[in-house]
């Protein structure tokens, strides 16, 4: 380590103003502090900090994605080779998941970081670390079989619009990665809905099984009125067809037990979403009016992006609402329009992500009243000891 | 017996190197410093030149904004120097001593006697007014304004901060005193105490009110107690002051002498014997730093605790508002991959960390800010460690776009630097909250008065 670090040492100055590479400034910065944490200590103020920093923090969230990413990898090879009617064992599944999974991963980030550099660069400050998470969460909420130039597109939206037209990482209104799905979703609903694209190799239909249907569970229901065919089992484990990292309830909630246990999801968030969507789904079954809403409350918890989203999207703290209160509305209204709109939209059966995206919207509207009831108790308080 | 009052939110951060109740021996040093930089918001004017001799309790400069509130040596001898920083400002004003340890007489006189004039014109001319600190704003307290009342932290929750039970053992006459002389300033006095301590000195008072605390840091906090007891509203104005400095007045008037005698605990990780030393006011660390520190790395010395103390270099003096000297690694270090390392030996209040598998462990930190400053990013982090109903996270925001009628409403005035120091530690995004409240509080006097 020593050496490399002497390595660095000697080409920093070409980094520094005035060297070489001056304008390479964030770029070389950004690779150094991913090797090593900074000697920078504090000057005023606290002498001692926490360890945790920014770039833990990301890479703890990302940690708390790799069951759901592991899962989502085999469960391609496996769906796969299911609607080809093939007999496979676990690791040709894998590697098959991994040939699929992995090159959108590489484009997603590849994309986002060349972005991300360059803004820092422009701009003149250091690279922010929040793509770390955005560029793994966007493979993840993607169909297997999108085209890998859609994702760059995507993901260039979703940094430039979504993120450092606000000032990046911290600033921006919505999710980026929920807005590169939306992106797609509405600039290329072919290949992001229906009933091919969910499984690989589906879309170009070559020997696939006479009448296999790949359609999602929401999307069965839509059209079939019923999610018979996907048992409440086979959805929590998640061996249905579905966006790359949303199948499995479990992987998902072993990231969440990660995310809360760290102390760095916010478990009011997931604890609401859950709330919200149960309440509003056993809300739907005592009416029961149309087969969508008689499809079992639970049963709703475990399909489609819904635990993704509660788990990872909905609690992006900074698209999210800030305040203790806040949290609680956010999450339980985020269940609510989830649910509400996979039951009555039937051309978006997945809710989640537009439930998510209009909250993040009106989460500083929360917070304002959150705040407001603050600043109203201050005031009362005076006027009572007055 | 009152009741206890329960602090849930905070933090304990278990720092290496506390001390032992037990007294070291050290030779007091030559050199003592009063440091204007001390006193928020003074703007300092010397009396003296250079050379001139002194006295404990002869006046060294005054507030050009109050002139009446005068900073006076605490030893005799004479003044060696006037350090200055950019633009001639004042840092430091330092005294040689002689060793004599000759003060200034102002006279006894029965305390029941006194009058609040008598005691305010007392307090000023012997140099104990800085002592009195207003709230809102912590800053030394204004001449005219009568308080509504006055209120005293009984213990220090800090890391590694003295056991005051211990410090004013011996001391209880002069603290009654001190006690007696302020509830001539104001109508109610407030000592706030620690539920788990015994407090001899403070339950044998007369004369004030005395609450029970019970929780972690800041529950000392002299701040988050009067937000318990008596939260401050717009036009409020308490006046506070720490057990030492109480001692202190109730010895000037029973003696007639200034009183800068202070007893001192040095501490930390790289402090080879933790103990408490006897010392004067504004003393040179040097003695006490002697052959006392490990040596095998650069050290950061600091005057007061790790978390709202100021960083002294190895000839740097005690602050005026000080009881502790504090050592710790600097951490001048780079770190490989220390990002995504596990961290056993890495304190935070995440579990991300493994080291929240050993939760006894006392840790060495150092000064490193571990990663780079962002954008505020994480929420709800400040809320754990500020037991207030405020919105800290908004209040700093509203402090970062000036916003002064946001400031006001919610709650800079029921604020100090010393209440947000903790989240200030547990920022993930490193911001330096402690100054950017500051800002706020200057904002707000520079815009209200």
């Amino acid at each position: 380590m020593k050496a490399l670090r002497n390595f660095i040492d000697n080409i920093k100055p070409h980094f520094e103003k005035g060297g070489k590479f001056e304008k390479l400034h964030s770029t070389f910065d950004a690779f150094e502090t991913l090797l090593f944490v900074p000697n920078t200590t504090n000057k005023n103020g606290v002498h001692v900090r926490d360890a945790m920093d920014m770039k833990r923090t990301m890479a703890i969230v990302v940690l708390a994605l790799v069951p759901a990413l592991l899962f989502g990898i085999w469960n391609a090879g496996y769906q796969h080779f299911m609607a080809t009617g093939q007999e496979a064992d676990f690791w040709p599944m894998v590697l098959h998941g991994f040939l699929k999974v992995f090159p959108i991963i590489i484009v997603s980030y590849g994309t986002g970081l060349a972005i991300e550099f360059l803004f820092a660069q422009l701009r003149g400050h250091e690279v922010n670390e929040g793509f770390l998470v955005s560029g793994m969460l966007i493979p993840l909420v993607l169909p297997v079989d999108i085209p890998l130039w859609m994702v760059a597109v995507a993901t260039a939206f979703a940094v430039v619009i979504g993120k450092e037209v606000f000032g990046g990482t911290g600033m921006n209104i919505w999710n980026p990665a929920l807005l590169a799905r939306a992106f797609l979703f509405f600039a290329y609903p072919a290949h992001m809905s229906g009933d091919t694209i969910w499984i690989s190799g589906l879309t170009s239909g070559e020997g696939i099984v006479d009448g296999y249907s790949g359609a999602t569970a929401l999307g069965a229901a839509v059209t079939s009125g019923n999610v018979d065919k996907f048992s409440i089992m086979d959805s929590f484990l998640g061996v249905i067809p579905g966006s790359i990292g949303e199948t499995s309830t479990l992987a998902i909630l072993i990231g969440a037990i990660i995310l809360i246990y760290t102390g760095i999801g916010s478990w009011r968030i997931m604890l609401s979403v859950f709330a919200g969507g149960f309440l509003m789904a056993l809300g739907f079954n005592a009416i029961g009016s149309t087969p969508l809403m008689q499809i079992p409350a639970l049963h709703h918890m475990v399909l489609g992006g819904f635990a993704f989203g509660a788990v990872f999207m909905a609690t992006d703290p900074v698209s999210a609402t800030r305040t203790v209160r806040g949290k609680y509305i956010y999450g339980f209204l985020i269940g609510v329009l989830s649910i509400m709109i996979r039951v009555f939209n039937p051309a978006y059966p997945e809710g989640v992500m537009l439930a998510i995206l209009l909250m993040n919207t009106f989460a500083p509207l929360i917070d304002h009243f959150v705040v407001e009831s603050n600043i109203k108790r201050r005031l009362k308080r005076a006027s009572v000891n007055a | 017996m009152s009741e206890v009052i329960k602090i849930k939110k905070g933090l304990d951060i278990r720092l290496k190197g506390k001390a032992d109740n037990v007294f070291g021996q050290a030779q007091l040093p030559d050199l003592f410093a009063i440091k204007p930089t001390d006193f928020q918001g003074v703007v300092p004017k010397m009396v003296i030149k250079e050379g001139e001799k002194v006295k404990a309790g002869s006046v060294l400069f005054y507030d050009k904004y109050q002139p009446d509130v005068k900073f006076v040596s605490p030893v005799s001898g004479e003044l060696k120097a006037v350090i200055r920083g950019e633009r001639r400002k004042i840092l430091e004003v330092v005294i040689k001593s002689d060793g004599n340890n000759e003060s200034l007489d102002f006279g006894t006189s029965d305390i029941a006697g006194l009058g609040r004039d008598a005691v305010v014109k007392r307090l000023l001319e012997a140099g104990a007014w800085p002592y009195l600190r207003q709230r809102p704003y912590d800053i030394i307290a204004r001449i005219d304004d009568t308080p509504k009342a006055i209120f005293i932290s009984g213990f220090d929750s800090a890391p590694l901060a003295p056991d005051y039970d211990f410090i004013l053992t011996g001391k209880e006459k002069e603290f009654q005193a001190g006690v007696d002389i302020l509830n001539k300033l104001a109508e109610q006095v407030h000592i706030g105490i620690n539920d788990e301590a015994a407090s001899k000195v403070y339950n044998n008072t007369k004369g004030v009110n005395i609450h029970r605390f019970n929780g972690p840091h800041p529950a000392g906090n002299v701040g988050i107690q009067i937000g318990q007891v008596m939260p401050l509203n717009k036009g409020d104005l308490i006046w506070t002051l720490q057990p030492q400095e109480v001692a202190a007045i109730g010895k000037l008037f029973t003696t007639g002498k200034p009183d800068f005698e202070r007893t001192i605990v040095v501490a930390g990780s790289e402090i080879k014997k933790p103990v408490y030393f006897h010392t004067i006011l504004g003393a040179a660390i040097s003695p006490y730093i002697k052959n006392n520190l490990n040596t095998s790395e650069n050290i950061r010395l600091i005057s007061g605790n790790v978390l709202t103390g100021s960083q002294i270099s190895d000839d740097g003096y005690l602050g005026f508002y000080h009881s502790q000297f504090t050592a710790i690694p600097e951490g001048d270090e780079y770190e490989f991959m220390g990002w995504a390392a596990p961290g056993f030996g890495k304190y935070s209040i995440s579990r991300s960390f493994f080291s929240w598998m050993c939760p006894k462990k006392e840790y060495r930190l150092n000064a490193n800010m571990h990663g780079g400053k962002r954008a505020i990013v994480v929420s709800g982090e400040y809320e754990k460690v500020l037991p207030m109903d405020i919105m800290a996270e908004q209040l700093f925001k509203a402090i970062l776009v000036e916003d002064i009628d946001k400031m006001e409403q919610l709650g800079i005035y029921e604020l100090a630097e010393e209440d947000v120091a903790l989240c200030e530690f547990v920022c993930t995004s490193k911001m330096n909250l402690q100054k950017i409240l500051r800002d706020g509080i200057d904002l707000m006097i520079k815009e209200l008065g």
